[in-house]
Parts: C-alpha cells; sequence; structure tokens
C-alpha cells in the first residue's frame, strides 16, 4: 500500500521540488526522485507478484462514497514500464537538457514536466474511478503538450497547438461519456459500473468517451497530431511523448471495453476499432517510408505501431472474451504495448544522440555515424529488430500470440494486417540502419561519451529481453485480470 | 546435466558472440582465444554426445517462453548431422578468418555477429518444435545480415540489402505457415507429428507452399535464389560459412524437417505435392549449373554451383523415400566439406595473388600448389568423381529416384554431372596446365589459411572413400534413416 502511495505522491513532489530549487539542485532533487519512484515501482511489483492486486481506498472511504486505487498485473506493468523509460530519459535528459545543451528554458522547464507527466500517468495506470482518470489524463496532456512547446521553435510550438486542440476535444468528449454514465449509474466507480445492469445510454456514454480517448491515443485518422509533435520535440521528451503517453489513454479504452462494460461490446464496434488499427498500421507505415528525418520515420512508426494494440477487440473483446485465445491476444497486445514503449524510448534516444553528434537527423546526414557510435547504431537495431516483430524480441511474442489468436478466431485477416505491418516496418526502418552504416566518413561528428550511448542500448536489450523471457511477465500480466479467473490460468 | 547439455552446446557459441561485441578492436588475443576456445568446447562435447546418441540416448531441455511458445532444444541423430557439420566447420572457419582479417577494421564486431551466426545454426539445428526452428531461422536471418554487409562499401550494402529482401517475406510466409497450421493442430513437435486430419487437402497444400517459399528462400531454390550470388561481395570466410552450413543449409535442414517431420512422408506424397517439389529442386539443379557455366567470377561461379548443389538435399527430402533421404542428409554434410573447401581456396588466391577472375587461375598450381590441390579435390567433388563425397550423395540420390518410381531424376543426376564437368574442369585445366602470365605473382605462405582448406578437402575426400565404414556420414544419416523415417 505505501509502495503504491509512494510512486503516486513522489513525482508530483519532485516536480513541485524542481520548479522551487535553482537548477543545480533542481536537477539533483528530480534524479534523486526518479530513483526514489523506480525503487517504490519495483517494490510495489514485488508485492503484487507476491499477494496479488493492490487496493487503496482513498481516506478509508469505500466506493461509491470514496475513490478506489488498484494495481493489478496489468496497471503494475504499465507503471513498470514507465519507471524504466524515465530512467532512461532522465539520464539522458542530464546532458541533452542541459542549459548549454537546449537552452535555459527547456532546461528549466524540463524536470518538472517529466516529473508531472510521470505522476499524471502512474495515477491513470491504477485509478478506478472515471472522473479520477479525467483528471489524470487532463494533468498529462497539459504536461505533454508542454513538453512538445517546450523546444520554443515555431513549427513546435504550432505542433503543440495542434495537439492541444486535438487532446482538449477529446477530453470533451470523454466527459461528456462520464457525464451520461454518472447520470444513468450514479457512480463511477469501474468495479460498480460493471456490476451494474445496463442501461440505455450506456452505449452512447462507452462511444463518447471511446472517441475521445482515441484522439488522445492518435488512433487514425486522428493521428495528424502526433508526427509533427513527437518529431518536434527534444529528444529526451520525444522519448516520453511516444513511448508512454498513447499508452494511458489506451490503457483507459481498453478497461473501459473489457472490465467496465464488456457487456455492452457489440461485435460491430469492435471491428470498426481493429479496423482503425489495421488502418493506422497500413498508413503510418506506408508515410513512415516517406520521410526523409529520422525522428519522423520513428513518429510515424508510432502510428502503426499502435495501431496493432487495437486489433485486440475483436481478438479478446465481447463474445470472443471466453473463448480459449482470448487470454493470448490479450495479453500479445500487451507485449506489444510493453515493448513498444521500451523499444521506441530506445529509438528516441538513439535519435537524439545522432543528433547532438550529427547537428541533424535527416537521413543523409546519419550516413556512416555507426563507425564513430556503434552502441547506438546497434541499440536502434536492437530496437528496430522489436518494431519489426523479429524474434526474439517482445514485439515477436506479441505478434506471435496475437496472430495464433487471429487464426483460432478465424479472423485471419489481422493476422494479414500483422504480417505485412511486420514487412512495412522492416522497409521504412531499413533506411536508416542502412544510412548509419554507409561507409562514408561521417564528416566532423561531435563525439557522445559511451556512458550515455548505453542509455538507448540497455531499453532496446530489454524490449528484447521481454521477448526471450516472456513467461514471467506473461504470468504477471494475468494478476488481477478479470477473465483469468474463469480460464483457470 | 542430460537437460542440460543442449543448451551448453548453443551457449558454446552464443557466450562468445556476446561477449566479443563489447571487446575492443586491438584485444585480439582475447577476441581469438574466446572464439576458438567456443569452437573447441563445442566441438568436445559434441563428440561426446555423437557416442551416446549412437547408442540411443537423446538429450532434450524445454524453456517456456509464453504459452504455447516454448523453446525446445532435443539432440538426436539428424540434429546432430547438422550440429557436427557446423561445429566442424566453425572452427576451422574461425582459425581461416583470424589469418584472413589480420588486424582489419571492425574485428569483434564481425566475430560477434559470425559467432552469433553460428549460435543461430546450432539452435535451429538443435530445435525439436517449428516455433524453435523459427526463432532460430529469424536470429541467422538477422545475424547474417551485419556479415554481408562487413565490407560496408556499395555492393555489400546492396548485396545485404537484397538478402534482407528476400528473407524477410520468406520469414513472413514461415511465420504464417507455422501459426496456420498451429492454429489448428497446436504445437508441433518434431517428434510427434501433428493430427493433420482436421485441415483438408487444399488448405494443407497451401500450408506446404507457404513452408517451401519460407525455407525456399534461404535454400536459393530457383526463382527464389537471386539474393545468393549478390551475396558473394561478402568478406570470404562469411562466404564459406554462408554457402557451407549457415544460410543455405538452415533452408535445406528446413525443407527436410517440413517434409519428413512436419508433414511426413506418406503425406507429402499422398497430397501430390512431392513430385513438384523435386521438379522445382530438379530445375534449381539444372539452372544453378547452367548459370555457374556463364559467370567469369570464381566467387560468382561457385555461388551458382551451391545453388545447384543445395537442391539435392531438396531433391532427397522430396522423393520421399529412404535412399533419397539418406542420399539429401548425407549431402548436407558433404556439399559443406566440398563448397567450404573451394570458398576457402577462391578466398586465398583473392588474398594472396589477387585473382578474382578465372582467367587469373593460369598457371597458378605451381606457385601456389596446396591451395590448388585442395581446390581441385573440391571441385572433382563436386563433379561427382569416385571416390569423393559427391559421388556417394548421387549414387544414394539416384537409387532413391529409382526408388521413388521417378526415373528422371537420374537424368537430371547426369545432367548436372555433366554441366558441373563443364564449369569446373576448365578452372582445373587453367590451374595445371596453362602457363602463368609473366607478371603473376602470389605465394601461399600463410598456414592458418590453407590448413583450413587441407584438413575440409581431406575431409570430402575421407568421407567418400571411408563411407562403407561406421563412422562416416553416410553411416550416420543411414542410422537417422534406418532410427526415424523407415517406412
Amino acid at each position: 500500500m505505501t509502495a503504491l502511495t509512494a510512486s503516486l505522491v513522489l513525482p508530483l513532489l519532485g516536480a513541485l521540488a524542481a520548479v522551487a530549487l535553482p537548477r543545480r539542485a533542481a536537477v539533483a532533487a528530480a534524479l534523486a526522485t526518479t530513483a526514489l519512484t523506480l525503487a517504490a515501482v519495483l517494490w510495489l511489483l514485488v508485492e503484487i507478484g507476491t499477494g496479488g492486486t493492490v487496493r487503496l481506498v482513498l481516506g478509508g472511504w469505500q466506493p461509491p462514497l470514496g475513490i478506489a486505487l488498484a494495481a493489478d498485473g496489468l496497471g503494475a506493468a504499465f507503471l513498470a514500464l514507465t519507471a524504466a523509460v524515465m530512467a532512461g530519459v532522465a539520464l539522458a535528459a542530464r546532458h541533452e537538457m542541459a542549459p548549454a545543451a537546449a537552452g535555459p528554458r527547456a532546461a528549466f522547464g524540463f524536470w518538472p514536466l517529466m516529473l508531472l507527466l510521470w505522476g499524471a500517468l502512474n495515477a491513470v495506470f491504477v485509478s478506478r474511478d472515471l472522473f479520477n482518470l479525467y483528471v489524470g489524463i487532463e494533468l498529462l496532456t497539459l504536461a505533454a503538450v508542454a513538453l512538445v512547446a517546450i523546444g520554443g521553435k515555431a513549427e513546435a510550438l504550432a505542433a503543440a497547438m495542434r495537439y492541444m486542440v486535438f487532446a482538449l476535444a477529446g477530453s470533451l468528449l470523454y466527459l461528456a461519456g462520464v457525464v451520461l454514465a454518472y447520470g444513468a449509474h450514479g457512480t463511477l466507480d469501474m468495479d460498480l459500473l460493471a456490476a451494474r445492469t445496463p442501461a440505455r445510454p450506456d452505449g452512447l456514454a462507452l462511444a463518447l468517451m471511446t472517441a475521445g480517448l482515441l484522439a488522445k491515443t492518435a488512433l487514425f485518422p486522428f493521428h495528424v497530431w502526433l508526427p509533427p509533435a513527437h518529431a518536434g520535440a527534444p529528444a529526451p521528451a520525444s522519448a516520453l511523448l511516444s513511448g508512454l503517453v498513447p499508452k494511458a489513454s489506451f490503457l483507459i479504452v481498453l478497461r473501459l471495453w473489457f472490465e467496465v462494460m464488456p457487456d455492452r461490446a457489440a461485435t460491430g464496434a469492435l471491428m470498426v476499432l481493429a479496423a482503425l488499427g489495421a488502418a493506422a498500421v497500413i498508413w503510418g507505415s506506408i508515410r513512415a517510408l516517406a520521410q526523409a528525418r529520422l525522428k519522423l520515420i520513428v513518429a510515424y512508426s508510432t502510428v502503426a505501431q499502435l495501431g496493432y494494440l487495437f486489433l485486440v477487440f475483436p481478438l479478446a473483446g465481447g463474445d470472443g472474451a471466453a473463448q480459449p485465445w482470448a487470454a493470448g491476444a490479450w495479453t500479445g497486445a500487451m507485449f506489444q504495448a510493453l515493448s513498444h514503449g521500451l523499444a521506441k524510448a530506445a529509438m528516441f534516444l538513439a535519435a537524439g544522440l545522432f543528433m547532438v553528434a550529427a547537428g541533424s537527423d535527416r537521413l543523409g546526414a546519419l550516413r556512416g555515424l555507426a563507425r564513430v557510435m556503434p552502441m547506438t547504431a546497434f541499440a536502434f537495431a536492437l530496437a528496430a529488430i522489436t518494431l519489426m516483430g523479429l524474434p526474439p524480441s517482445g514485439g515477436f511474442t506479441a505478434k506471435y500470440l496475437m496472430m495464433t489468436a487471429a487464426f483460432a478466431a478465424g479472423q485471419w485477416i489481422w493476422a494479414l494486417v500483422m504480417a505485412l505491418g511486420g514487412l512495412l516496418a522492416a522497409a521504412y526502418l531499413y533506411r536508416p540502419v542502412a544510412a548509419l552504416f554507409a561507409r562514408v566518413a561521417p564528416t566532423d561528428p561531435r563525439p557522445v561519451a559511451r556512458a550515455r550511448q548505453a542509455v538507448p542500448l540497455v531499453l532496446a536489450g530489454a524490449a528484447i529481453l521481454l521477448g526471450i523471457l516472456s513467461a514471467p511477465p506473461f504470468d504477471f500480466l494475468q494478476i488481477g485480470r478479470p477473465e483469468a479467473a474463469e480460464e483457470g490460468l | 546435466m542430460t537437460a542440460l547439455l543442449p543448451v551448453l552446446i548453443l551457449l558454446t557459441s552464443l557466450i562468445p558472440a556476446l561477449v566479443t561485441f563489447f571487446l575492443r578492436q586491438e584485444s585480439h588475443l582475447l577476441r581469438n582465444a574466446l572464439n576458438l576456445g567456443g569452437a573447441v568446447l563445442k566441438l568436445a562435447l559434441i563428440v561426446a554426445m555423437l557416442v551416446a546418441v549412437a547408442g540411443g540416448a537423446t538429450y532434450q531441455s524445454a524453456i517456456p517462453l509464453a504459452p504455447g511458445l516454448v523453446l525446445l532444444l532435443r539432440v538426436d541423430a539428424i540434429a546432430l548431422l547438422f550440429v557436427s557439420l557446423s561445429a566442424t566447420l566453425w572452427l576451422l572457419t574461425t582459425i581461416y578468418a583470424i589469418a584472413y582479417f589480420g588486424d582489419k577494421a571492425e574485428l569483434s564486431r564481425f566475430f560477434g555477429f559470425f559467432s552469433l551466426c553460428v549460435a543461430a545454426t546450432t539452435g535451429l539445428a538443435l530445435s525439436g518444435s517449428l516455433i524453435s526452428f523459427f526463432l532460430f531461422f529469424e536470429l541467422l536471418t538477422l545475424s547474417t545480415w551485419p556479415l554481408v554487409a562487413h565490407k560496408q562499401d556499395r555492393a555489400s550494402l546492396d548485396a545485404a540489402r537484397s538478402y534482407l529482401l528476400y528473407a524477410l517475406p520468406g520469414s513472413a510466409a514461415l511465420l504464417w505457415a507455422i501459426i496456420w497450421l498451429e492454429s489448428t493442430t497446436g504445437p508441433v513437435l518434431f517428434t510427434d507429428p501433428p493430427d493433420l486430419s482436421a485441415l483438408d487437402p487444399w488448405s494443407l497444400r497451401a500450408i506446404f507452399a507457404l513452408f517451401i517459399l519460407g525455407t525456399g528462400v534461404k535454400a536459393a531454390l530457383v526463382p527464389l535464389h537471386g539474393w545468393l550470388p549478390a551475396a558473394m561481395a561478402a568478406p570470404a570466410p562469411v562466404s564459406a560459412l554462408l554457402h557451407a552450413v549457415a544460410v543455405v543449409k538452415a533452408g535445406a535442414f528446413g525443407v527436410v524437417r517440413v517434409v519428413y517431420d512436419v508433414f511426413g512422408a506418406e503425406t507429402v506424397v499422398a497430397l501430390g505435392v512431392g513430385v513438384p517439389l523435386a521438379a522445382l529442386a530438379s530445375l534449381t539443379i539444372v539452372w544453378g549449373s547452367v548459370r555457374a557455366l556463364q559467370q567469369d567470377e570464381i566467387k560468382k561461379r561457385l555461388a551458382f554451383s551451391t545453388v545447384s548443389q543445395v537442391s539435392y538435399i531438396v531433391l532427397g527430402a522430396a522423393l520421399a523415400g529412404p535412399y533419397a533421404m539418406i542420399g539429401g542428409l548425407v549431402h548436407l554434410v558433404h556439399q559443406g566439406l566440398m563448397k567450404i573447401t573451394l570458398f576457402f581456396c577462391a578466398g586465398i588466391y583473392d588474398e594472396r595473388a589477387g585473382v578474382k577472375r578465372i582467367e587469373g587461375l593460369n598457371g597458378l598450381g605451381a606457385r601456389m600448389p596446396w591451395t590448388s590441390a585442395c581446390f581441385s579435390l573440391g571441385a572433382l567433388g563436386m563433379i561427382g568423381l569416385p571416390p569423393m563425397a559427391g559421388f556417394v550423395s548421387k549414387v544414394y540420390l539416384g537409387l532413391g529416384g529409382l526408388e521413388a518410381g521417378a526415373p528422371w531424376v537420374l537424368a537430371v543426376l547426369a545432367a548436372s554431372t555433366l554441366l558441373n564437368a563443364a564449369y569446373f574442369l576448365p578452372l582445373l585445366y587453367r590451374l595445371w596446365f596453362l602457363p602463368a602470365p609473366g607478371d603473376a605473382t602470389g605465394d601461399e605462405r600463410v598456414p592458418a589459411l590453407v590448413a583450413p582448406a587441407v584438413v575440409t578437402a581431406a575431409a570430402s575426400l575421407g568421407v567418400g572413400g571411408l563411407a562403407a565404414s561406421g563412422v562416416s556420414p553416410l553411416a550416420w544419416a543411414t542410422l537417422i534413416v534406418t532410427r526415424g523415417y523407415a517406412p
């Protein structure tokens, strides 16, 4: 219980400290907060691993009067992902967000925003109350938009503005859905809502909430804000925005459709979600192929990779939830979310280092960089393997589980999308890898210390390890999953 | 201990690979000790297991990755056939590579991926289930790419890209086939043939075609062979490994597994897919030889020769009878020994005499007698001259063709022999009988380059000459077939 509280409160306290303290002390406080929160999350993982879901009722008031928090296997897995990525980003940001490198304003703003973002993410991952979730994603949006704008360039501000418009429209839609649900049931607690008999406005409420969240998740066709925003932010911020932020709103959609209102999920609606996901996979990949800048390639790849997550809905949702393949499909999608988070963070951090060395992220400028920074190039290639879904990697485990489920469910069309998406990913990631490995000597690269290069390597290595040691995370994700008890997993 | 042995064999290559990546370029001694040590240790383990497996033992390790996704490593007779070949040739190629590269750049990267490539080959030889096979098949794809691209010049990068352009769609086809099959039958173990009755014949044929598409890319079956001649842009040790054990053999081995352990020989015959596959293999045998005839670069000629020769193995599997199976399996070893000899020698000619094209071979026999003798032995073996290794393979394949009621196989073998003679004999004639040009240079005063070629050349003579003895690859292939695949 204390570990759960600590992982929620520590980042917020750290954010306050980072605002209040002078620069050197602020960075030190932020790094200390990172280490402490990481420890708290690890402790929480141990608690959940040994004792099951950790619940916390705020102020001792049971819902519907009070607000409940619960860290189940799913939520805790995302807490762990966030902690790992944050730790990597914090290490990278010590150099890249120093005043000399990023300008005084960004150097000041980055640390509190990063910690605020962390607090908001953690709150979303464990909240069991729809309004509480609303507060969480609003905070998340504000921190994320500010991180996009932090560089202060005109195009970054325009991208942040566009992001803001989409995100706020999404928030309004979500809030409207929440209001409808409250009007019909008189509670916003997820577990209580799940137990209520369905009411007439439920369908509309679910649709509104989902639409709002999809805009925030950047699912096709709401993705247009994502590439300029993620590519325009400084690299450590991009790693957070691309690796973590969309996962929060996705997780809420997932909980809504699987935990809160599973019986109101019409087959047609599930298919629409998956079809949008499939379109995202194909369109995002095709757009990634057409980009000439590394960060834009990586950002469009996020659009594509998020699409896979939505294939879970017809495979494991609605009527499919009771089928034997549901656990595989559901867990596969979670593996995709986790390994993409790690790999994408590694890619953006690697891209940041390439930009430090070459001064630009145009593919032409990256040529030959593998010779001067082999570790970073290797990290990028490892991350690429996960995104292509090739073994051994977390991305492969994800695709294997989901493809097997798709065949078992007779919905092989989604398997086809996954296979095609893997090949397209190979195509769009081959260009930067080939540029890095070209023989030409890069013109006057700035040296990057090996310790800095190790950060993306560790993150990408973790994404690979997720595919080699898949069994423990697989079992961990089942903790507290409602269907898991029935399947006897 | 017995459950650990397969993992241990894998680790003898995997650990040197992973450690080598982090070594500095200058730490030659440590790097060489690590790689050679791993190779020697592996050979020792394999010899111990050969004895035990001949006595009837099997070793098995299962590592669960996720539900339905179990990494199953199993040492049995057929796995050992492939592993012994790859382990022996790994040791020899490492010695050769150390001498070949000297102190050129990026050696830690090279040897890291080189050992990783061998680890992948070992893993796929030991794989006891389809999905384990796929995992290592892909690891092989990925670890080979940096080797092909090693020189990082235009040609190498193009070759590496072309390799992936062929290999990745192949992998997608293979994964598609595996998941399609396993969604109906459950996980497929090679020891326990799946129950295919739930699938209708046309689905089975489609799955079979996808399997052949997936493995055929690596086995360089026509028309999926385009990447292999291009990949000769890689350094000589890589070509040697690629053509003898690593990639093409992985594909051929995959075909053997699919025909015998996934579908079963009877099902393949019943579905009527064996004959089309045999025809495709025959086409590849002839087409590869014809294309080899047209090449003026030594390595390119050898590459097309590989396209042709590897399909002997596929042909053996496709004919789906005991003799053909023995012929195919034994050719897995024989072709490996002969082809690696030829590539070792081609590398020596290039490195020591600057000879890349066949005109340059004129009169080289006098100045580089050891190399040229080895090259000649390898070439004669490829032609199938008795008592060389290639002859034994051909005899069994021919018998297998007759047994399977496909006498046309004899015609294919005869044509292949003639074509082989047509593209190899002129090289031997140039080496030994034509006068050297006046400005010719070249010597072979690097024992570490020549010795591996001598060993493999002697071996390819030995395995043919001593084929009837109890310890030859032929005896082992016969053991495999009588033990596991006798009808």
